[in-house]
């Protein structure tokens, strides 16, 4: 029903519903204005300005992003004016910004370097500012490097924080020349909420934010003979590489990257798929256990709802935010984390090595997991359960670096005793995907029969809603299980800290009565992780969904608890779910934190 | 000259009306629209600044859907040396709280907010009480309207009205995107009038006297009269109220110390007037008269043959540099490159011939800035340095 407005831009007649701002107007035309404070998962912020074009008859400019269109309007987005306007815009910033781009994390993928480029800024007229300025970088935490000197203020990371994440780590402080984004108390990013979920770097245009790297550390334990250098491999992973790497977003690269991994140097190409089925195996059980508890010995110190625990920025979030419900998470360790206490127990036992020649190196589109290995608890093996974690950005660095025509490679398979994979594991990487994979397993479990939908596509649990709920209704359960009988399981899936804080909220209030919730701390889950190749945005995320699913419906194994090499490992090695081998290296304790 | 006149003192702001009460009860007799058209016919615009006419802000809010509206009293009087809000609210305060309840009357708002400059804290306790006063008696007459101060923060930005309203609602204090405007979402995403304290006052006269009274002083475009803080070289600094109109000429013979080479008119954002365009400027809103420049805040600086322009400049641009919000990039950079630019063009490591790039990017942050307060800069830097080119190189 709404209704359609004819304008001109640069002379052209457009029809556009109400409501559309004039950047939208124009990109409708195929025409780009350019931007930087705009992002199209947030808020309009509208104080960068380089996105000013000229409305007939008006004397200033307008900002296309945040000017909607009215009736009757005639754009110019390329006039003389705006032109120089636009340049004038542009070397303002760059006297600014610490513009040293050869030296810089960002250099080939910013956006202020992009237009720079575009319009041709060759000279630098005004006084360079950031000799007087005294900018400071923090590079104390373990996942994330902010750099002053390169921010150009559009707040898109403070908007990132508050508007997806709900977290507020990042603000505004001070006006006038001494504007500038910190955390509160202006702390360092380690000392406070954050929680190294990395959305604000994969929103940042600049090189302002970025992942602290690991490369030169990987670089060298692979050159080390001495070594025996183990890496894994996070699901979203194969569904993101391929852009860092020029394809289309949506391109599953699964066999290229193990092929790649192996050329790196290597010894050994794994899959933290094996240990998401691992996790299945042992949050269904769990879950299971809690109902039990609940329902048969009606102990209510039971504590349901129960949450999900691989998503690192998630655990770092409630620890800070609601404290008082640790006892809700699953006591299971993320995939990282269980792979990592893994292989220098299990695999260097099968592979006759010292677990101390070991380097276990894992490959995440993640950044909170960089500050998940540095936890005091990750020490199971007896040594750092995870040496280095790297972003999928970091891994295509090193494949550029190492001059590996990407496309060029032919698929290779992982290597064996911890690289097996279900479809269930693969779908870990989507929002919604744990659950659907928890479903499909416990479900058999307690009936003997498959999930009743078609192809095992719980399709309920899957999408890019903010929150969604299902309820599965259990009939007719074997032996064991009775007492589930007519049980409705209610489930909950969140992702992005924001309608994790909703769901939290109601739990919190005793408004929840879910069984089993699901929380991702990244919009879309780890397919939009913070170590995600940039940009970021719904349509992107949209087509590694996409490939994440067809991944999960390409393999044969679909369910968790028909990976064979997941039942080798409980009949040689952990013996059963929640056992006690189990109990020491796959479950951990969580952390009561500040909120300030 | 029909565009301007003589300079005439007027007595109508801080004459004491001890009837409030009646013009309260007389006025809401009258329909809305009847009071709107009273105002439009008084050609009465906003005194904060962009003097946008009163009548047609209190009409937008009245047509808005109905539902909670608001009314905002913008006392975050922050220009230097202008402290009028400061006396209307220490002496005339019932015309102040008279006129917003008015507003709310006509606008379908029951509550409104005086929006307080953080420095003027101490006028709190006796606006407590006049507002106790005042409400009592608005139960009185059945009037639903509410008053409540609400403490601003002591940044210049507030006193934009959209940063004013993030800062009511507890966050950091920068101007939003227009569309949309306050009229129609303000504060809480209401639709709420806001008017600058002397507005208010305004009205108060407008609805005892009527609109004629009003009319018929000052001139065309510039209706009415206005308080100007008068300050620098002057034998008489103060609170002047003026007829609008009046020739600058006429201004300094009143109010210079004999020897006045130029006026700041209008405060840092405002313009400065040589001495040789005094005669060719009247003192009103934009129009037809020449060399015009908008009264905000009322600030009339005099500065006699002793100043260094350079050194005025220099100051305004210190103090934009700091007072900018910092949000949008030609505001925030453009004050740093100016600040900066003059100086080196004065120690010579800059040609004069940058004083035009900096020209030039004055025009940029007037085209582009988000607010008034960035694309007002260009006021004071361009009159200043076109009219004293030779005080910025030597
Ligand atoms: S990493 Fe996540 S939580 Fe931390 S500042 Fe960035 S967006 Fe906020
Ligand atoms: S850190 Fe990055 S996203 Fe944040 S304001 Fe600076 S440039 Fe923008
Ligand atoms: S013009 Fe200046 S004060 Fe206004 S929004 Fe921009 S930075 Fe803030
Ligand atoms: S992109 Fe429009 S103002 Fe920044």
């Amino acid at each position: 029903m709404s209704k359609k407005i004819n304008l001109t831009i640069n002379g052209f007649p457009v029809e556009i519903e109400t409501g559309k701002t004039i950047l939208e107007a124009a990109e409708k035309q195929g025409i780009k204005i350019p931007t930087l404070c705009y992002h199209k998962d947030l808020c309009v912020a509208g104080n960068c300005r380089v996105c000013v074009v000229e409305v007939a008859g008006q004397k200033r400019l307008s900002a296309a992003c945040a000017t909607p269109c009215e009736e009757g309007m005639e754009i110019l987005t390329n006039s003389l004016k705006v032109r120089n306007s636009r340049k004038h815009i542009i070397e303002l910033l760059l006297t600014e910004h610490n513009a040293d781009c050869t030296k810089c994390y960002r250099n080939g993928n910013c956006e202020l370097q992009t237009l720079a480029s575009e319009y041709k800024i060759m000279t630098q007229d005004f006084i360079e500012l950031v000799p007087l300025k005294k900018y400071s970088i923090d590079a104390y935490s373990p996942s994330i490097m902010k750099d002053d000197s390169k921010c150009i203020r559009c707040q898109r990371c403070v908007r990132t924080c508050a508007e997806l994440q709900g977290v507020n780590a990042l603000t505004v402080a001070h006006k006038g020349d001494e504007m500038k984004i910190t955390t509160f108390f202006e702390k360092h990013m380690r000392d406070v909420v954050c929680t190294n979920c990395g959305q604000c770097v994969n929103h940042c245009p600049t090189g302002a934010l970025v992942e602290k790297n690991y490369i030169e550390e990987v670089w060298e334990a692979i050159a080390d003979p001495k070594k025996h250098v183990v890496v894994q491999t996070a699901p979203a992973v194969r569904v993101g590489l391929g852009e860092e790497l020029g394809l289309q977003a949506g391109s599953r690269v699964t066999g290229q990257m193990v092929a790649a991994l192996k050329r790196l140097g290597f010894d050994s190409v794994l899959d933290t798929d094996f240990t998401a089925d691992l996790t299945i195996m042992e949050e269904g059980t769990e879950l299971l256990t809690r109902l039990k508890k609940a329902l048969v010995d009606k102990d209510d110190s039971v504590e349901l709802p129960m949450a999900t625990s691989c998503s690192p920025g998630w655990i770092k979030y409630i620890e800070h935010m609601y404290p008082e419900h640790l006892g809700n998470l699953s006591t299971c360790k993320s995939p990282q984390q269980m792979f990592g206490a893994l292989v220098k127990t299990y695999y260097a036992k099968a592979r006759n090595l010292e677990p101390d020649s070991i380097v276990s190196v894992s490959i995440m589109p993640c950044t909170a997991k960089k500050f998940e290995a540095f936890r005091p608890e990750m020490y199971d093996s007896g040594y750092r359960d995870v040496d280095y974690v790297l972003t999928t950005r970091e891994l295509a660095i090193l494949i550029k670096q190492a001059g590996l025509d990407f496309d060029k490679l032919q698929p290779v398979k992982f290597d064996r005793l911890m690289g097996e994979s279900s479809g269930a594991a693969v779908i870990f990487g989507a929002t919604g995907g744990v659950m659907e994979a928890a479903l499909r397993t416990a479900y058999e479990i307690v009936t003997g029969r498959e999930v009743p939908f078609e192809n095992l596509n719980i399709t309920p649990v899957r999408g890019m809603e903010g929150i969604r709920e299902a309820t599965i209704k259990i009939e007719d359960p074997v032996e064991d299980w009775a007492f589930l009988d007519g049980v409705e399981l209610k489930c909950a899936v969140a992702h992005g800290l924001i309608n994790a804080k909703t769901v939290m909220d109601e739990v919190k209030s005793g408004k929840a009565d879910y069984h089993f919730i699901e929380f991702m701390a990244c919009p879309g889950g780890c397919l939009g992780g913070g170590g995600q190749p940039i940009p970021t945005n719904p349509e992107i995320r949209q087509k590694r969904a996409e490939a994440i699913y067809a991944e999960d419906g390409a393999l044969s194994i679909r369910k968790s608890h028909e990976n064979p090499e997941v039942l080798k490992l409980y009949k040689d090695f952990l013996k059963k779910p929640l056992g006690e081998v189990s109990h020491h290296l796959l479950h951990t304790k969580y952390t009561k934190r500040e909120r300030y | 000259m029909a565009n301007s006149h003589q300079l005439k003192r007027v007595d109508f702001i801080f004459r004491n009306e001890n009837d409030w009460e009646r013009v309260l009860s007389n006025t809401i007799k009258k329909k809305p629209q009847e009071l709107i058209n009273e105002l439009i016919s008084s050609e009465l615009k906003g005194r904060g600044g962009a003097g946008f006419p009163t009548g047609l802000k209190w009409k937008l809010t009245s047509e808005a859907p109905d539902g909670q509206k608001y009314v905002i009293c913008n006392a975050d009087e922050g220009e230097p040396g202008t402290f009028k809000d400061r006396e209307i609210l220490s002496k005339v305060p019932y015309k102040v709280l008279t006129a917003m309840a008015v507003c709310g009357y006509v606008a379908g708002a029951n509550q409104g907010y005086i929006y307080l400059r953080g420095e003027y804290k101490f006028l709190k306790p006796e606006l407590e009480k006049a507002i106790d006063e005042f409400e009592y008696y608005c139960k009185e007459i059945n009037l639903d309207f509410k008053i409540t101060i609400f403490m601003g923060s002591g940044a210049y930005i507030c006193g934009e009205e959209t940063a004013l309203m993030e800062s009511m609602e507890g966050k950091r204090g920068e101007p939003r995107n227009k569309p949309p405007f306050p009229s129609q979402a303000g504060y809480l995403g209401k639709p709420t009038v806001i008017n600058n304290v002397e507005t208010l006052v305004h009205t108060f006269t407008i609805f005892k006297y009527g609109s004629k009274k009003f009319y018929d002083l000052g001139v065309q475009y510039s209706r009415g009269t206005k308080l100007f803080s008068v300050s620098g070289d002057t034998p008489k600094p103060g609170i002047y109220e003026l007829e609008l109109g009046m020739s600058l000429q006429d201004f300094v013979y009143e109010f210079g110390d004999g020897d006045t080479k130029a006026v700041q008119v209008g405060g840092a954002s405002g313009f400065l007037v040589p001495r040789k365009k005094f005669k060719d400027a009247a003192i009103g809103f934009k129009g037809k008269l020449t060399g015009i420049s908008l009264p905000t805040g009322g600030s009339m600086m005099l500065f006699n043959s002793s100043r260094s322009m350079f050194n005025v400049l220099d100051n305004y641009l210190e103090f934009f540099r700091e007072e900018s919000c910092g949000q949008c990039t030609p505001c925030r950079v453009g004050c740093q490159q100016l600040l900066l630019g003059i100086k080196a063009v004065k120690r010579g490591d800059k040609p004069a011939s940058y004083l035009e790039k900096l020209l030039r990017l004055t025009e940029t942050m007037q085209y582009t800035a988000k607010c008034g307060l960035g694309q007002s800069v260009a006021n004071s830097f361009s009159s200043i340095v076109e009219n004293f080119r030779e005080e910025m190189i030597y």
